[in-house]
């Protein structure tokens, strides 16, 4: 998004040099531990237990291999993958037509909705942490349905962030879509439903890209609800990476090669699309 | 308190809605009522079934179960577990017992880290946005490596940090002790009070790059004209940014302060990889405090009524907050 034209009075020297350190000591700021991460990620043991060193003494992708059998990589990263693909789903789908309905329908209640939908969203994690595991357990004791320790059940609470903010997103940005285009729609025909389908959709693709990386990139990283709610079979990545440290040793080589693999996919994925969620982000939030 | 009134006025019987705008003359898909006044709710019904599943539910039982005794013993069968009353609330309280000095430790601890970290990342984040205004070579580039720790997945990017703080073999004791010989032994960064310091650096390395990205967006709504205008009126950089720039960015800068804050003050995932097992007094965050009390004694009663507390000061300020800052968008 580079501005057409720059102002008519050039920056002076001053300016310039300024934002030279500036930026640059911020870049550098940025980047160290993008250093850190991929040089000691091809260090030996013996070289990450040592003084630290800027310069690997010698190259190795040992920890590379290493690190899918140290622990079972492979098993944690498929269940994040379904556990945030799945979030990302349905939270995006479910806000769709609630978003839609928000938007575009006058009725009772919409203001309570509204108002629910945006304070849930600040409500800590911890809050809904506890009486979760509660009821889990509970449904597990009585029912035998085992929602405590299961994919399904982590989906579930993933929802409790993913879903009001993709509500919340997702309404302002049908808002900023004009009613004339889904209006238009109706007179030519289309039911409700074909609107939002034909129309309003495909028009707010930015939107709904915006909303979807940001889903999937929070339910990725996710921490507390992941540490309480799985077990050795339904841990997610974010459990373990905690792993690779012993009671005697902490790998640091495949601590860091693990944290590469796992970042890679999304860091990329988000700077292809991160176009969009600036887009999405105007939209949506700044209003 | 509001909790178990569900907002689920489900569709009213029989249109009870004025009908908006007369009557089309289309052929009905659906019949005429539903389209006019149940529509919108079929549309809701998932997301209210969900939010009525998975927030206003166990926001129900959060609060009941902070008025019960609810130790290890009840944790199978907790229905059982005997009234309590406001005992719960008593003791997280009381700053005279141990209980209530750790929690007040702790949420002392999280007002500090919150208001430095929130402030660091809006001046530096706006910062580089101002300064990113104008094009110049390296721009595109410069702007995804800012991103990065924003996309970076929260475990991966905290555990790299804890990586580096490590006291014996971590980049930043070997650059201060080693390199530059600041000091003669190594400072612990992860334990004691320097554990503050560690958070807050690793906090806000992680959050400006939104404010970065949220500024970013607010700038491109500023009309190029205005600029100009003031630039023909002789105003320097610095008159600009401040007569123009900030000014123009009040709206958006107060829902990025408040995200800020909400985040900030919630936050679990830092401290939980950046210290592992138990934080350090001195970086012991509200959430991660009540989660580890909850989790090793196992009194979800007292752990629920500290989780109630929270949310209560989180909606005081935020209600301060919303009343300051829309009176002075009217004025």
């Amino acid at each position: 998004m580079p501005r057409p034209h720059r102002s008519p009075s050039a920056p002076p020297a001053s300016f310039l040099w300024t934002r030279r350190i500036v930026l640059g000591a911020l870049a550098v700021f940025t980047l160290v531990p993008v250093y850190v991460m991929v040089s000691s990620s091809l260090k030996s043991l013996e070289d990450v237990s040592g003084r630290f060193q800027w310069i690997p003494s010698e190259l190795t992708v040992q920890p590379y291999i290493d690190i899918w059998s140290t622990v079972p990589l492979g098993r944690y990263f498929l269940n994040s993958l379904i556990v945030a693909g799945a979030a990302t789903v349905c939270s995006v789908v479910i806000a769709v037509f609630a978003a839609y309905a928000v938007s575009r329908y006058r009725f009772r209640g919409r203001r309570v909705f509204t108002i629910t939908v945006l304070s849930t969203q600040m409500f800590p994690g911890i809050l809904f942490l506890l009486p979760l595991f509660l009821i889990f357990v509970n449904i597990g004791n009585t029912t035998g349905v085992a929602l405590y320790g299961s994919r399904g059940g982590l989906i579930l609470t993933y929802l409790t962030f993913s879903l009001p903010f993709a509500i919340w997103m997702l309404i302002g940005y049908f808002d900023s879509t004009p009613k004339e285009l889904d209006e238009a729609a109706m007179v030519d025909g289309c039911g409700p439903l074909g609107a939002l389908f034909r129309v309003v959709v495909p028009a707010a693709v930015p939107g709904i890209v915006a909303v979807a990386i940001y889903a999937f990139m929070t339910a990725w990283g996710e921490v507390l609800f992941a540490s309480v709610m799985t077990n050795e079979a339904t841990r997610t990545l974010a459990v373990g990476l905690q792993g690779y440290s012993t009671q005697t040793n902490v790998y640091w080589n495949q601590v860091m090669a693990a944290s590469l693999v796992v970042s890679v996919p999304v860091v990329i994925g988000f700077l292809l699309l991160q176009r969009y969620l600036v887009t999405g982000l105007t939209a949506g939030a700044v209003k | 308190m509001t909790t178990t009134v569900s907002p689920r006025t489900t569709a009213p019987a029989g249109g009870k809605l004025p009908p908006a705008g007369g009557g089309s003359r289309r052929r009905p898909l659906l019949p005429e009522r539903v389209r006019r006044g149940g529509l919108p709710y079929l549309l809701l019904l998932p997301a209210l079934l969900l939010e009525v599943l998975i927030h206003l539910a166990p926001m129900a039982v959060g609060v009941w179960m902070s008025f019960r005794e609810l130790t290890q013993f009840f944790i199978n069968n907790w229905s059982a577990a005997p009234f309590a009353g406001l005992d719960n609330f008593r003791v997280a309280v009381d700053v005279n017992a141990p209980v209530g000095e750790a929690l007040l430790n702790s949420f002392l601890v999280t007002c500090a880290f919150t208001i430095l970290s929130v402030g660091a990342s809006w001046l530096i984040g706006t910062a580089a946005a101002i300064l990113m205004q104008d094009t110049f070579r390296g721009r595109g580039l410069l702007r995804a490596t800012f991103l990065i720790p924003y996309a970076l997945p929260v475990y991966a990017a905290v555990i790299t940090w804890s990586f580096m703080l490590q006291r014996d073999n971590g980049l930043v004791n070997h650059v201060i002790v080693d390199q530059l010989g600041l000091t003669d032994d190594r400072p612990f960064w992860l334990l004691g009070g320097n554990s503050f310091v560690a958070l807050l650096v690793v906090a806000t390395w992680k959050s400006w790059p939104f404010a970065f990205l949220i500024v970013t967006a607010g700038l491109q709504s500023i009309p190029q004209e205005s600029y100009e205008a003031a630039a023909i009126d002789g105003a320097g950089m610095w008159r600009r940014v401040r007569h123009i720039t900030l000014p123009s960015l009040r709206p958006v800068n107060q829902v990025l302060v408040l995200v800020l804050f909400l985040w900030t003050f919630n936050d679990f995932n830092t401290p939980y990889v950046l210290f592992s097992e138990a934080a350090p007094e001195a970086a012991d965050l509200v959430s991660i405090h009540i989660y580890q009390s909850s989790f090793a004694t196992w009194n979800f009663g007292s752990g629920s009524a500290m989780s109630v507390l929270l949310l209560l000061f989180l909606l005081l300020v935020t209600a301060v907050y919303l009343l300051l800052t829309n009176r002075r968008r009217e004025s």
